[in-house]
């Protein structure tokens, strides 16, 4: 495959998916739409951002710590646990339940975070 | 220079100087230049003075014994605020190697390591084996526990330890106490010694004579230094009330990457610098995250912290040297 298709097919979901919304659908079905819906949460200077990030049913969050310290995120509640995150690295997790999940970072805990599923 | 920082330094300042040394403005330039500080505890009553320049020869001579710490070591850790913390490391190890008066130990706060790695742990353990004490405690900072709930730690520095590797030992005649803070922190806290910890302490200390001299030693300050950044320790209080009524306590921290610090009656806080990195001042960047500076500068943030214990007038004096001087 070339790095043209595979740009392709990246972006054919999205679109597929916002054409949907548009169209005020209510017949939208999880298995027409795979959950493609992603967020992300940034790790920077000791702060997760944004605080409080609230996202669809299905939507899978991915954690990227930029700082120059590890960090992790995990829940409060033991829904998720990412391992230790250095530079750069990236934890995802996919929430297919609505609900509000606080999460902490296990190393510093006074950076904490919350994601809305809705 | 802050002035916010200044005004930190100077709230926890009380005027107990009787030497005729302006010890505030002394205080002010060490903690930042952090070019060495005397500080001595007699008869429970704090006294600094400065260091003078002649007295680094003199360090240790007429005390009973030495001990040394050094702190946040972060092994592992090489971004550009010091690509190289191994070399850093040697260099406070042949400092203390150079000291004219041998010390019987060497107490480690923490944060050996970047990520708990065993290759880090390893890459430690052989540094340190070129010192000339051979003696070493060590408590975890965070970084030392950050997989697998610090069993690895444990095992490798923590033997015959309670808990999560809490212990105290005594040595002519001065009681140390080794704290752990930085194990099952809570979501939203600063560091936390945890119940039974807490429980364990009060019975260390119990039936203690008050005239002996006590060092309660931990990775994160027992005091709150800065709280939103996390830089304190959420139950210290309780840990504090049971020192209060001995005649001399010297608190000895890391964490924080730089010298600060505070009397309250009989207690003296100390916090070290790293041998790895310096941090910002409280409030100064818009994180506590490794701060970089000019690399002919990382020598004189960087140091060891000596300690002299004189048996005559049940008194510390603590004192802080950067690895470039």
């Amino acid at each position: 495959m070339t790095n043209k298709n595979v740009w392709l097919a990246g972006v054919a979901v999205p679109v597929v998916i916002a054409m949907m919304l548009l169209a005020g659908s209510s017949t939208v079905r999880a298995n027409t739409a795979p959950s493609a819906a992603t967020a992300a949460v940034k790790i920077d200077n000791f702060v997760f951002g944004p605080q409080t990030l609230t996202v669809p049913v299905g939507t899978t969050v991915t954690w990227t710590n930029s700082d120059d310290i590890p960090h992790t995120s995990v829940s409060t509640e033991g829904v998720f646990q990412s391992k230790v995150l250095d530079t750069d690295e990236k934890f995802s997790y996919t929430f297919s339940k609505a609900g509000t999940y606080p999460y902490y970072c296990t190393i510093h805990p006074k950076m904490t975070g919350k994601i809305v599923v809705q | 220079m802050s002035d916010k920082k200044h005004d930190l330094i100077d709230q926890s300042l009380q005027d107990l100087d009787n030497d005729g040394v302006d010890r505030r403005g002394f205080l002010k330039c060490m903690a930042w230049a952090g070019t060495g500080l005397v500080w001595t505890m007699s008869g429970g009553v704090p006294v600094s003075r400065a260091l003078a320049k002649g007295y680094g020869k003199n360090a240790g001579k007429g005390a009973d014994f030495t001990f040394v710490q050094i702190s946040d070591s972060h092994i592992g850790f090489n971004k550009p605020a010091n690509p190289d913390v191994t070399a850093t490391l040697q260099t406070a190890i042949d400092k203390i190697n150079a000291m004219p008066r041998k010390p019987d130990f060497i107490i480690h706060t923490g944060d050996l390591s970047q990520l708990s790695k065993p290759s880090e742990f390893d890459t430690l353990d052989q540094a340190l084996k070129g010192a000339v004490a051979k003696q070493i405690y060590f408590v975890p900072g965070e970084h030392d526990m950050l997989s697998d709930n610090g069993d690895q730690f444990l095992e490798r520095y923590g033997k015959g330890t309670k808990g999560s590797g809490w212990y105290s030992f005594d040595h002519k005649g001065v009681h140390f106490v080794g704290l752990v803070n930085v194990a099952n922190l809570k979501a939203g806290g600063m560091g936390s010694l945890g119940h039974e910890q807490l429980e364990w302490l009060e019975d260390d200390l119990h039936g203690r004579s008050a005239s002996t001299p006590i060092v309660l030693f931990a990775h994160i300050p027992l005091w709150s230094i800065y709280p939103d950044w996390g830089w304190g320790t959420d139950d210290s209080e309780q840990a504090l009330s049971y020192v209060k009524r001995f005649g001399s306590v010297t608190v000895l921290n890391g964490h924080i990457h730089q010298i600060m610090q505070k009397v309250e009656g009989k207690v003296s806080f100390h916090t070290a610098m790293s041998t790895a990195f310096p941090q910002p001042a409280p409030g100064t960047a818009p994180s506590a995250g490794p701060m970089k500076v000019p690399a002919e500068q990382l020598q004189k943030v960087l140091g060891i912290t000596d300690v002299n214990y004189l048996v005559s007038g049940r008194s510390l004096a603590v004192v802080d040297s950067p690895l470039g001087s």
